[in-house]
Protein backbone atom coordinates (compact mmCIF):
# COMPACT_ATOMS: atom_id res chain seq x y z
CA UNK A 1 0.00 0.00 0.00
CA UNK A 2 3.25 2.72 0.71
CA UNK A 3 4.41 2.13 -2.47
CA UNK A 4 1.28 2.56 -4.09
CA UNK A 5 1.13 5.86 -2.41
CA UNK A 6 4.60 6.48 -3.23
CA UNK A 7 4.37 5.86 -6.50
CA UNK A 8 1.37 7.70 -7.32
CA UNK A 9 2.41 11.13 -8.96
CA UNK A 10 5.34 12.16 -10.36
CA UNK A 11 7.78 9.00 -10.23
CA UNK A 12 8.21 7.49 -13.52
CA UNK A 13 7.03 3.79 -12.85
CA UNK A 14 3.49 5.74 -12.27
CA UNK A 15 3.01 6.39 -16.24
CA UNK A 16 0.75 4.19 -17.82
CA UNK A 17 2.67 2.64 -20.73
CA UNK A 18 0.13 1.81 -23.67
CA UNK A 19 0.43 1.55 -27.35
CA UNK A 20 -1.13 3.86 -30.00
CA UNK A 21 -1.20 2.90 -33.64
CA UNK A 22 -2.40 5.36 -36.67
CA UNK A 23 -3.72 3.74 -39.51
CA UNK A 24 -6.17 4.43 -43.20
CA UNK A 25 -3.57 7.46 -43.85
CA UNK A 26 -3.42 8.96 -40.41
CA UNK A 27 0.31 7.49 -39.97
CA UNK A 28 1.60 10.21 -42.42
CA UNK A 29 0.08 13.04 -39.74
CA UNK A 30 2.14 11.16 -36.96
CA UNK A 31 5.95 10.94 -38.31
CA UNK A 32 4.67 8.11 -40.82
CA UNK A 33 5.20 5.98 -38.26
CA UNK A 34 2.00 3.09 -37.81
CA UNK A 35 2.93 2.38 -33.67
CA UNK A 36 3.73 4.11 -30.81
CA UNK A 37 4.69 2.79 -27.62
CA UNK A 38 4.23 5.47 -25.14
CA UNK A 39 3.52 6.21 -21.34
CA UNK A 40 1.49 8.68 -19.97
CA UNK A 41 0.10 10.45 -16.94
CA UNK A 42 -2.28 8.50 -14.90
CA UNK A 43 -3.71 11.73 -14.34
CA UNK A 44 -4.70 14.52 -16.52
CA UNK A 45 -4.53 18.42 -16.13
CA UNK A 46 -7.43 18.44 -13.52
CA UNK A 47 -6.08 15.71 -11.42
CA UNK A 48 -9.19 13.43 -12.84
CA UNK A 49 -8.00 9.77 -14.36
CA UNK A 50 -6.20 10.20 -17.66
CA UNK A 51 -9.03 9.24 -19.97
CA UNK A 52 -8.97 9.05 -24.00
CA UNK A 53 -9.93 12.77 -24.19
CA UNK A 54 -6.55 12.98 -22.48
CA UNK A 55 -5.15 10.80 -24.56
CA UNK A 56 -6.17 12.77 -28.11
CA UNK A 57 -4.95 16.05 -26.12
CA UNK A 58 -1.96 14.70 -25.74
CA UNK A 59 -1.10 13.08 -28.71
CA UNK A 60 -1.71 16.36 -30.09
CA UNK A 61 0.61 18.66 -28.50
CA UNK A 62 3.48 15.66 -27.54
CA UNK A 63 3.18 13.48 -30.40
CA UNK A 64 1.92 14.87 -33.62
CA UNK A 65 4.57 16.60 -35.60
CA UNK A 66 2.48 17.83 -38.12
CA UNK A 67 0.59 21.37 -37.73
CA UNK A 68 -2.32 20.10 -39.47
CA UNK A 69 -3.99 19.08 -36.18
CA UNK A 70 -7.26 19.70 -37.81
CA UNK A 71 -6.81 16.72 -39.61
CA UNK A 72 -6.76 14.51 -36.34
CA UNK A 73 -9.00 16.77 -34.08
CA UNK A 74 -12.02 18.98 -34.52
CA UNK A 75 -13.70 20.88 -31.85
CA UNK A 76 -11.94 18.58 -29.48
CA UNK A 77 -12.46 15.50 -30.58
CA UNK A 78 -11.44 13.11 -33.02
CA UNK A 79 -12.68 14.23 -36.74
CA UNK A 80 -15.30 12.67 -37.41
CA UNK A 81 -14.77 9.80 -40.26
CA UNK A 82 -11.75 8.61 -37.82
CA UNK A 83 -12.83 5.53 -36.26
CA UNK A 84 -11.25 4.59 -32.74
CA UNK A 85 -10.73 1.54 -31.44
CA UNK A 86 -10.11 0.31 -27.73
CA UNK A 87 -8.21 -3.19 -27.15
CA UNK A 88 -9.57 -3.73 -30.92
CA UNK A 89 -13.39 -2.90 -30.11
CA UNK A 90 -15.40 0.52 -31.04
CA UNK A 91 -15.06 3.04 -28.54
CA UNK A 92 -18.48 3.68 -28.82
CA UNK A 93 -18.53 0.29 -26.14
CA UNK A 94 -16.21 1.46 -24.56
CA UNK A 95 -17.58 5.10 -23.27
CA UNK A 96 -15.68 6.95 -26.02
CA UNK A 97 -13.36 9.88 -24.42
CA UNK A 98 -14.67 8.86 -21.10
CA UNK A 99 -12.94 5.48 -20.97
CA UNK A 100 -9.85 5.22 -18.68
CA UNK A 101 -6.66 4.03 -19.97
CA UNK A 102 -5.45 1.31 -18.15
CA UNK A 103 -1.82 -0.56 -18.49
CA UNK A 104 -1.06 -1.94 -22.05
CA UNK A 105 -4.01 -0.87 -23.61
CA UNK A 106 -3.92 -0.33 -27.14
CA UNK A 107 -5.94 2.39 -28.93
CA UNK A 108 -5.80 2.59 -32.49
CA UNK A 109 -7.62 5.27 -34.80
CA UNK A 110 -8.07 4.61 -38.13
CA UNK A 111 -9.19 7.36 -40.88
CA UNK A 112 -11.93 5.94 -43.55
CA UNK A 113 -11.27 9.08 -45.48
CA UNK A 114 -8.86 8.11 -47.92
CA UNK A 115 -9.78 7.26 -51.45
CA UNK A 116 -10.58 3.57 -52.30
CA UNK B 1 -18.02 -0.28 -18.70
CA UNK B 2 -18.68 -3.56 -18.80
CA UNK B 3 -18.06 -5.97 -22.07
CA UNK B 4 -20.87 -5.93 -24.40
CA UNK B 5 -21.91 -8.92 -25.17
CA UNK B 6 -22.64 -9.56 -29.21
CA UNK B 7 -26.41 -9.70 -30.09
CA UNK B 8 -26.16 -12.90 -31.74
CA UNK B 9 -24.25 -14.73 -30.60
CA UNK B 10 -23.38 -13.56 -26.98
CA UNK B 11 -19.19 -13.51 -26.94
CA UNK B 12 -17.76 -10.13 -26.76
CA UNK B 13 -18.96 -7.08 -28.69
CA UNK B 14 -16.60 -5.36 -30.81
CA UNK B 15 -18.35 -3.75 -33.30
CA UNK B 16 -21.24 -1.39 -33.37
CA UNK B 17 -23.02 -1.61 -36.69
CA UNK B 18 -24.00 2.45 -37.85
CA UNK B 19 -27.15 1.77 -38.93
CA UNK B 20 -29.33 0.14 -36.26
CA UNK B 21 -26.84 -0.04 -32.78
CA UNK B 22 -26.26 -3.29 -33.43
CA UNK B 23 -23.56 -4.96 -31.11
CA UNK B 24 -21.32 -8.08 -32.67
CA UNK B 25 -18.26 -9.68 -32.18
CA UNK B 26 -15.64 -9.97 -34.84
CA UNK B 27 -16.93 -13.15 -36.40
CA UNK B 28 -20.65 -12.48 -36.58
CA UNK B 29 -19.70 -9.21 -37.76
CA UNK B 30 -17.28 -10.68 -40.45
CA UNK B 31 -20.40 -12.70 -41.77
CA UNK B 32 -23.40 -10.57 -41.51
CA UNK B 33 -21.28 -7.88 -43.64
CA UNK B 34 -20.89 -10.31 -46.31
CA UNK B 35 -24.09 -11.91 -46.60
CA UNK B 36 -25.25 -8.33 -46.48
CA UNK B 37 -23.58 -7.83 -49.96
CA UNK B 38 -24.25 -10.97 -51.03
CA UNK B 39 -27.91 -10.29 -50.33
CA UNK B 40 -27.34 -7.00 -52.45
CA UNK B 41 -25.58 -9.29 -55.59
CA UNK B 42 -28.53 -11.70 -55.28
CA UNK B 43 -31.53 -9.26 -54.67
CA UNK B 44 -30.04 -7.29 -57.97
CA UNK B 45 -28.72 -10.26 -60.10
CA UNK B 46 -25.71 -8.48 -60.46
CA UNK B 47 -23.65 -11.34 -61.96
CA UNK B 48 -24.59 -14.46 -64.02
CA UNK B 49 -23.02 -18.09 -64.35
CA UNK B 50 -20.01 -18.42 -65.85
CA UNK B 51 -19.99 -14.49 -66.44
CA UNK B 52 -15.95 -13.18 -66.44
CA UNK B 53 -16.00 -9.92 -64.26
CA UNK B 54 -13.26 -7.15 -63.48
CA UNK B 55 -12.97 -5.70 -60.61
CA UNK B 56 -11.71 -2.02 -60.63
CA UNK B 57 -9.06 -1.88 -57.91
CA UNK B 58 -6.98 0.78 -56.84
CA UNK B 59 -5.36 -1.06 -53.45
CA UNK B 60 -7.49 1.52 -51.24
CA UNK B 61 -9.57 0.45 -48.84
CA UNK B 62 -12.97 -0.33 -50.74
CA UNK B 63 -11.74 -2.53 -53.95
CA UNK B 64 -9.47 -4.24 -52.04
CA UNK B 65 -12.47 -5.57 -49.36
CA UNK B 66 -14.75 -5.96 -52.59
CA UNK B 67 -12.23 -7.55 -54.12
CA UNK B 68 -11.83 -9.83 -50.93
CA UNK B 69 -15.39 -10.29 -50.36
CA UNK B 70 -16.28 -11.53 -53.63
CA UNK B 71 -13.66 -14.12 -53.50
CA UNK B 72 -15.50 -15.03 -50.53
CA UNK B 73 -18.80 -15.33 -52.01
CA UNK B 74 -17.80 -17.02 -54.93
CA UNK B 75 -16.46 -20.04 -53.14
CA UNK B 76 -18.87 -20.08 -50.48
CA UNK B 77 -22.12 -19.40 -52.64
CA UNK B 78 -20.83 -20.62 -56.39
CA UNK B 79 -21.55 -17.96 -58.70
CA UNK B 80 -19.69 -19.86 -60.99
CA UNK B 81 -17.62 -15.79 -62.06
CA UNK B 82 -14.03 -15.31 -63.27
CA UNK B 83 -13.11 -12.41 -61.23
CA UNK B 84 -10.47 -10.56 -63.14
CA UNK B 85 -8.66 -7.36 -61.14
CA UNK B 86 -8.18 -4.17 -63.14
CA UNK B 87 -6.18 -1.47 -62.28
CA UNK B 88 -5.20 1.94 -63.71
CA UNK B 89 -2.01 3.47 -63.64
CA UNK B 90 -2.63 7.00 -63.89
CA UNK B 91 1.06 7.97 -63.81
CA UNK B 92 1.31 9.42 -60.55
CA UNK B 93 4.52 9.03 -58.64
CA UNK B 94 4.33 8.17 -54.74
CA UNK B 95 0.85 8.10 -54.71
CA UNK B 96 -0.05 5.23 -57.94
CA UNK B 97 2.90 3.09 -58.01
CA UNK B 98 2.68 2.17 -54.37
CA UNK B 99 -0.51 1.36 -54.09
CA UNK B 100 -0.41 -0.80 -57.42
CA UNK B 101 2.14 -2.77 -55.42
CA UNK B 102 -0.87 -3.41 -53.13
CA UNK B 103 -2.86 -4.87 -56.28
CA UNK B 104 -0.22 -7.09 -57.28
CA UNK B 105 0.23 -8.49 -54.01
CA UNK B 106 -4.25 -8.48 -53.79
CA UNK B 107 -3.70 -10.59 -56.87
CA UNK B 108 -1.65 -13.21 -55.40
CA UNK B 109 -3.19 -13.46 -52.39
CA UNK B 110 -6.88 -13.41 -53.72
CA UNK B 111 -5.38 -15.89 -56.98
CA UNK B 112 -7.05 -13.28 -59.27
CA UNK B 113 -5.28 -12.24 -63.20
CA UNK B 114 -4.71 -7.97 -63.09
CA UNK B 115 -4.53 -6.39 -65.77
CA UNK B 116 -3.09 -3.20 -65.46
CA UNK B 117 -3.91 0.19 -68.48
CA UNK B 118 -1.62 2.81 -68.13
CA UNK B 119 -2.64 6.34 -69.05
CA UNK B 120 0.80 6.47 -70.44
CA UNK B 121 0.55 4.24 -73.17
CA UNK B 122 -3.28 4.85 -73.72
CA UNK B 123 -3.06 8.59 -74.06
CA UNK B 124 1.17 9.02 -74.62
CA UNK B 125 0.29 11.22 -71.37
CA UNK B 126 1.20 10.13 -67.50
CA UNK B 127 -1.45 12.16 -65.17
CA UNK B 128 2.25 14.15 -63.56
CA UNK B 129 3.34 15.08 -66.95
CA UNK B 130 -0.64 16.44 -67.04
CA UNK B 131 -0.61 18.39 -64.01
CA UNK B 132 3.31 19.59 -65.64
CA UNK B 133 0.89 20.99 -68.34
CA UNK B 134 -1.61 22.14 -67.05
CA UNK B 135 -1.27 22.86 -63.30
CA UNK B 136 -3.02 21.26 -59.51
CA UNK B 137 -6.47 22.95 -60.49
CA UNK B 138 -8.81 20.89 -63.07
CA UNK B 139 -6.52 18.45 -63.74
CA UNK B 140 -9.10 15.93 -62.03
CA UNK B 141 -11.55 16.48 -65.58
CA UNK B 142 -8.28 14.99 -67.79
CA UNK B 143 -7.68 12.41 -64.91
CA UNK B 144 -11.68 11.32 -64.60
CA UNK B 145 -12.47 11.63 -68.75
CA UNK B 146 -9.46 9.41 -69.27
CA UNK B 147 -10.05 7.12 -66.24
CA UNK B 148 -13.67 6.21 -67.82
CA UNK B 149 -12.03 4.91 -71.41
CA UNK B 150 -9.00 3.46 -69.57
CA UNK B 151 -11.25 1.16 -67.49
CA UNK B 152 -13.52 0.10 -70.88
CA UNK B 153 -10.19 -0.14 -72.33
CA UNK B 154 -8.69 -2.89 -70.19
CA UNK B 155 -12.08 -4.30 -69.63
CA UNK B 156 -12.51 -4.58 -73.65
CA UNK B 157 -9.08 -6.26 -73.48
CA UNK B 158 -9.58 -8.60 -71.11
CA UNK B 159 -13.00 -9.56 -73.17
CA UNK B 160 -15.48 -8.39 -70.54
CA UNK B 161 -18.18 -6.27 -70.82
CA UNK B 162 -19.04 -5.78 -66.88
CA UNK B 163 -16.80 -3.88 -64.00
CA UNK B 164 -17.81 -3.77 -60.56
CA UNK B 165 -16.59 -0.63 -58.55
CA UNK B 166 -16.11 -0.16 -54.96
CA UNK B 167 -18.18 2.50 -54.35
CA UNK B 168 -19.91 2.39 -50.90
CA UNK B 169 -23.28 4.04 -49.16
CA UNK B 170 -21.11 6.95 -48.24
CA UNK B 171 -19.81 7.33 -51.47
CA UNK B 172 -23.44 7.74 -52.88
CA UNK B 173 -24.90 9.26 -50.15
CA UNK B 174 -22.28 12.52 -50.88
CA UNK B 175 -23.10 11.89 -54.50
CA UNK B 176 -26.93 12.29 -53.68
CA UNK B 177 -25.96 15.42 -51.86
CA UNK B 178 -23.60 16.95 -54.12
CA UNK B 179 -25.78 16.57 -56.89
CA UNK B 180 -29.06 17.50 -54.62
CA UNK B 181 -26.81 21.19 -54.01
CA UNK B 182 -26.28 21.57 -57.46
CA UNK B 183 -29.79 21.05 -58.66
CA UNK B 184 -28.66 18.45 -60.47
CA UNK B 185 -31.50 15.87 -60.18
CA UNK B 186 -30.85 13.89 -63.69
CA UNK B 187 -27.53 13.15 -62.71
CA UNK B 188 -28.61 12.34 -59.06
CA UNK B 189 -31.38 9.97 -60.42
CA UNK B 190 -28.20 7.72 -62.90
CA UNK B 191 -25.28 7.59 -60.30
CA UNK B 192 -28.08 5.89 -57.34
CA UNK B 193 -28.20 2.90 -59.14
CA UNK B 194 -26.72 0.13 -58.73
CA UNK B 195 -25.82 -0.93 -62.04
CA UNK B 196 -25.13 1.10 -64.91
CA UNK B 197 -25.12 0.37 -68.28
CA UNK B 198 -24.56 2.75 -71.30
CA UNK B 199 -24.99 3.48 -74.90
CA UNK B 200 -21.84 5.06 -74.77
CA UNK B 201 -19.62 2.44 -73.16
CA UNK B 202 -19.98 -1.56 -73.98
CA UNK B 203 -19.22 -2.23 -70.65
CA UNK B 204 -21.78 -2.55 -67.58
CA UNK B 205 -20.78 -0.91 -64.64
CA UNK B 206 -22.26 -2.25 -60.80
CA UNK B 207 -22.00 -1.04 -57.63
CA UNK B 208 -21.83 -4.60 -54.93
CA UNK B 209 -20.85 -2.43 -51.62
CA UNK B 210 -23.92 0.30 -52.73
CA UNK B 211 -25.33 -0.49 -49.56
CA UNK B 212 -22.11 -0.88 -47.15
CA UNK B 213 -21.20 1.56 -44.98
CA UNK B 214 -17.58 2.99 -44.83
CA UNK B 215 -17.16 2.78 -41.50
CA UNK B 216 -18.04 -1.45 -41.41
CA UNK B 217 -15.50 -1.77 -44.96
CA UNK B 218 -12.61 0.20 -42.98
CA UNK B 219 -13.95 -1.91 -40.35
CA UNK B 220 -14.11 -5.19 -42.19
CA UNK B 221 -10.53 -4.95 -43.51
CA UNK B 222 -9.09 -4.18 -40.29
CA UNK B 223 -10.45 -7.23 -38.48
CA UNK B 224 -9.69 -9.14 -41.53
CA UNK B 225 -6.38 -8.28 -41.61
CA UNK B 226 -6.70 -6.69 -45.22
CA UNK B 227 -3.30 -5.47 -47.02
CA UNK B 228 -4.41 -2.24 -48.37
CA UNK B 229 -3.23 1.35 -49.62
CA UNK B 230 -4.38 4.52 -48.05
CA UNK B 231 -2.78 7.99 -49.23
CA UNK B 232 -4.80 10.66 -50.56
CA UNK B 233 -4.07 11.45 -54.62
CA UNK B 234 -1.49 14.18 -54.42
CA UNK B 235 -3.41 15.99 -57.30
CA UNK B 236 -7.00 16.25 -55.71
CA UNK B 237 -8.31 19.48 -53.47
CA UNK B 238 -11.92 18.19 -54.43
CA UNK B 239 -13.55 20.96 -52.63
CA UNK B 240 -17.11 20.33 -53.14
CA UNK B 241 -16.69 16.64 -52.50
CA UNK B 242 -15.04 17.48 -49.68
CA UNK B 243 -17.68 19.63 -48.47
CA UNK B 244 -20.34 17.32 -48.96
CA UNK B 245 -18.27 14.64 -47.42
CA UNK B 246 -17.77 16.80 -43.98
CA UNK B 247 -21.34 16.45 -44.12
CA UNK B 248 -21.86 13.31 -43.90
CA UNK B 249 -19.58 12.32 -41.32
CA UNK B 250 -21.08 15.07 -39.52
CA UNK B 251 -24.36 13.94 -39.91
CA UNK B 252 -23.35 10.06 -39.18
CA UNK B 253 -21.73 11.22 -35.98
CA UNK B 254 -25.27 12.50 -34.97
CA UNK B 255 -27.46 10.33 -36.79
CA UNK B 256 -26.02 7.13 -37.96
CA UNK B 257 -28.41 6.12 -40.17
CA UNK B 258 -28.60 9.15 -42.02
CA UNK B 259 -26.44 7.96 -44.92
CA UNK B 260 -28.65 4.86 -46.08
CA UNK B 261 -31.32 7.06 -45.75
CA UNK B 262 -29.89 9.35 -47.85
CA UNK B 263 -28.80 6.68 -50.03
CA UNK B 264 -32.63 5.84 -50.09
CA UNK B 265 -33.71 9.63 -50.15
CA UNK B 266 -31.82 9.42 -53.75
CA UNK B 267 -33.35 5.97 -54.97
CA UNK B 268 -36.93 7.87 -54.35
CA UNK B 269 -35.60 11.15 -55.87
CA UNK B 270 -34.40 9.31 -58.60
CA UNK B 271 -37.72 7.73 -59.17
CA UNK B 272 -39.87 10.52 -59.78
CA UNK B 273 -37.18 12.05 -62.20
CA UNK B 274 -39.48 11.54 -65.57
CA UNK B 275 -37.78 8.80 -68.04
CA UNK B 276 -36.57 11.75 -70.76
CA UNK B 277 -34.72 13.36 -68.37
CA UNK B 278 -33.58 10.37 -65.90
CA UNK B 279 -31.61 8.39 -68.69
CA UNK B 280 -28.91 10.40 -69.17
CA UNK B 281 -27.48 7.39 -70.72
CA UNK B 282 -29.11 8.58 -73.85
CA UNK B 283 -27.94 11.86 -73.86
CA UNK B 284 -24.71 13.23 -76.32
CA UNK B 285 -21.38 13.89 -74.93
CA UNK B 286 -22.77 13.18 -71.18
CA UNK B 287 -20.89 9.39 -70.74
CA UNK B 288 -17.66 10.86 -71.97
CA UNK B 289 -17.79 13.75 -69.59
CA UNK B 290 -18.79 11.49 -66.98
CA UNK B 291 -15.16 10.28 -65.19
CA UNK B 292 -16.65 6.85 -64.44
CA UNK B 293 -15.05 4.27 -62.72
CA UNK B 294 -12.86 5.84 -59.50
CA UNK B 295 -14.97 8.65 -59.49
CA UNK B 296 -17.39 8.06 -61.41
CA UNK B 297 -20.00 10.67 -59.08
CA UNK B 298 -17.25 12.96 -58.09
CA UNK B 299 -16.09 14.82 -60.81
CA UNK B 300 -18.08 17.19 -60.24
CA UNK B 301 -15.93 19.21 -58.06
CA UNK B 302 -13.42 19.27 -60.79
CA UNK B 303 -15.28 20.88 -63.05
CA UNK B 304 -15.98 17.57 -65.84
CA UNK B 305 -19.79 18.49 -64.83
CA UNK B 306 -20.68 15.55 -67.19
CA UNK B 307 -24.28 14.32 -66.52
CA UNK B 308 -26.53 17.51 -67.12
CA UNK B 309 -29.45 17.21 -68.64
CA UNK B 310 -29.65 20.66 -70.02
CA UNK B 311 -27.41 24.08 -69.61
CA UNK B 312 -24.90 22.24 -67.77
CA UNK B 313 -23.18 20.04 -70.40
CA UNK B 314 -23.65 23.06 -73.18
CA UNK B 315 -22.08 25.54 -70.59
CA UNK B 316 -19.50 22.62 -70.29
CA UNK B 317 -19.05 21.77 -74.23
CA UNK B 318 -18.43 25.37 -74.60
CA UNK B 319 -16.01 26.07 -72.25
CA UNK B 320 -14.16 23.24 -73.42
CA UNK B 321 -14.26 24.86 -77.06
CA UNK B 322 -13.33 28.14 -75.79
CA UNK B 323 -10.26 26.48 -74.20
CA UNK B 324 -9.25 24.76 -77.62
CA UNK B 325 -10.07 27.95 -79.89
CA UNK B 326 -7.35 29.91 -76.99
CA UNK B 327 -5.16 26.79 -77.63
CA UNK B 328 -5.23 27.84 -81.08
CA UNK B 329 -4.60 31.17 -80.95
CA UNK B 330 -1.73 30.31 -78.79
CA UNK B 331 -0.49 28.37 -81.39
CA UNK B 332 -0.78 30.88 -83.89
CA UNK B 333 1.72 33.51 -82.03
CA UNK B 334 4.28 31.03 -82.23
CA UNK B 335 3.45 28.65 -85.62
CA UNK B 336 2.10 31.48 -87.83
CA UNK B 337 2.53 29.77 -90.95
CA UNK B 338 -0.15 27.27 -90.45
CA UNK B 339 -3.44 29.20 -91.00
CA UNK B 340 -4.59 27.01 -93.46
CA UNK B 341 -4.71 24.43 -91.32
CA UNK B 342 -6.03 26.71 -88.53
CA UNK B 343 -8.97 27.81 -90.51
CA UNK B 344 -9.81 24.33 -91.48
CA UNK B 345 -9.74 23.15 -87.86
CA UNK B 346 -11.74 26.39 -86.80
CA UNK B 347 -14.68 25.50 -89.03
CA UNK B 348 -14.52 21.71 -88.09
CA UNK B 349 -15.32 23.31 -84.40
CA UNK B 350 -18.17 25.62 -85.32
CA UNK B 351 -19.80 22.94 -87.62
CA UNK B 352 -19.52 20.54 -84.63
CA UNK B 353 -20.61 23.26 -82.19
CA UNK B 354 -23.96 23.72 -83.84
CA UNK B 355 -24.59 19.82 -84.12
CA UNK B 356 -23.90 20.06 -80.73
CA UNK B 357 -26.56 22.38 -79.87
CA UNK B 358 -28.74 20.87 -81.79
CA UNK B 359 -28.44 17.43 -79.96
CA UNK B 360 -28.65 19.43 -76.63
CA UNK B 361 -31.89 20.90 -77.75
CA UNK B 362 -33.31 16.90 -79.42
CA UNK B 363 -31.76 15.60 -75.81
CA UNK B 364 -34.71 17.65 -73.75
CA UNK B 365 -37.44 15.84 -75.55
CA UNK B 366 -35.59 12.74 -77.10
CA UNK B 367 -33.82 9.98 -76.01
CA UNK B 368 -30.44 10.31 -78.08
CA UNK B 369 -29.59 7.61 -80.58
CA UNK B 370 -27.10 8.32 -82.95
CA UNK B 371 -24.08 7.20 -80.83
CA UNK B 372 -20.87 7.12 -83.75
CA UNK B 373 -17.42 6.33 -83.37
CA UNK B 374 -14.73 8.81 -82.03
CA UNK B 375 -13.28 10.16 -85.70
CA UNK B 376 -9.65 9.99 -83.92
CA UNK B 377 -9.60 6.84 -81.76
CA UNK B 378 -12.53 4.98 -82.71
CA UNK B 379 -13.87 5.17 -79.44
CA UNK B 380 -18.17 4.96 -79.00
CA UNK B 381 -19.24 8.73 -78.60
CA UNK B 382 -21.91 10.53 -79.39
CA UNK B 383 -19.84 13.51 -81.26
CA UNK B 384 -17.54 13.04 -83.97
CA UNK B 385 -14.84 13.40 -81.42
CA UNK B 386 -14.32 11.43 -77.85
CA UNK B 387 -13.92 14.02 -75.03
CA UNK B 388 -10.88 11.97 -74.27
CA UNK B 389 -9.26 12.90 -77.87
CA UNK B 390 -10.46 16.87 -77.79
CA UNK B 391 -8.79 17.11 -74.09
CA UNK B 392 -5.81 15.32 -75.35
CA UNK B 393 -5.64 17.45 -78.26
CA UNK B 394 -5.36 20.54 -76.12
CA UNK B 395 -2.64 19.08 -74.26
CA UNK B 396 -0.76 17.90 -77.60
CA UNK B 397 -0.69 21.54 -78.84
CA UNK B 398 1.08 22.68 -75.81
CA UNK B 399 3.54 20.09 -76.16
CA UNK B 400 5.56 21.53 -79.09
CA UNK B 401 5.37 24.85 -77.70
CA UNK B 402 7.16 24.35 -75.14
CA UNK B 403 9.84 22.88 -77.71
CA UNK B 404 9.74 25.13 -79.84
CA UNK B 405 10.72 27.85 -76.71
CA UNK B 406 13.53 25.55 -75.76
CA UNK B 407 14.50 25.11 -79.71
CA UNK B 408 14.31 28.75 -80.87
CA UNK B 409 18.33 28.94 -80.95
CA UNK B 410 18.67 25.47 -81.99
CA UNK B 411 20.44 25.34 -85.07
CA UNK B 412 17.87 22.45 -86.17
CA UNK B 413 15.34 25.51 -85.61
CA UNK B 414 14.32 25.35 -88.98
CA UNK B 415 13.83 21.22 -89.59
CA UNK B 416 12.39 20.52 -86.16
CA UNK B 417 9.62 23.08 -86.62
CA UNK B 418 9.06 22.27 -90.08
CA UNK B 419 7.85 18.68 -88.36
CA UNK B 420 6.25 20.41 -86.08
CA UNK B 421 4.06 22.23 -88.51
CA UNK B 422 3.66 18.73 -90.03
CA UNK B 423 2.48 17.22 -86.94
CA UNK B 424 0.33 20.18 -86.35
CA UNK B 425 -1.54 19.80 -89.86
CA UNK B 426 -1.89 16.23 -89.10
CA UNK B 427 -3.53 16.78 -85.86
CA UNK B 428 -6.01 19.68 -87.14
CA UNK B 429 -6.54 17.58 -89.64
CA UNK B 430 -8.06 14.48 -88.11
Amino acid sequence: MVESVVADGTAEGSQIPITVEFTGGLEMLFSDQRKHQISVSPRDENGNAANVAFLIRYLCEEVMKDQRKDLFVLEETVRPGILVLINDADWELEGEETYELKKGDNILFVSTLHGG
Amino acid sequence: MPPSPCALCSSRALIVRPKNHQKLCKSCFLSIFEEEIHHTITTNALFERGERVAIGASGGKDSTVLASVLKTLNERHNYGVDFVLLSIDEGIKGYRDDSLETVKRNAVQYGMELCIVGYDELYGWTMDQVVEQVGKKGNCTYCGVFRRQALDRGATRLGINHVVTGHNADDIAETVLMNLLRGDLPRLSRTTHIVTSSVSSPIKRSKPLKYAYEKEIVLYAHHKKLDYFSTECIYSPEAFRGSARALIKNLERVRPSAILDVVRSGEDMAKLVPEGVSDVQHCAGRNEATPAGGEEEGSGGCGSGGGRSSGGEMADMEGQLVENESAREREVEITSTITTSNGISAKEKNTTRRHQQQDARKTRKLPRQNMGQCVRCGYLSSQETCKACMLLESLNKSRPKTEIEVGLEDEEEDSSSLRRRMENVVLAGG
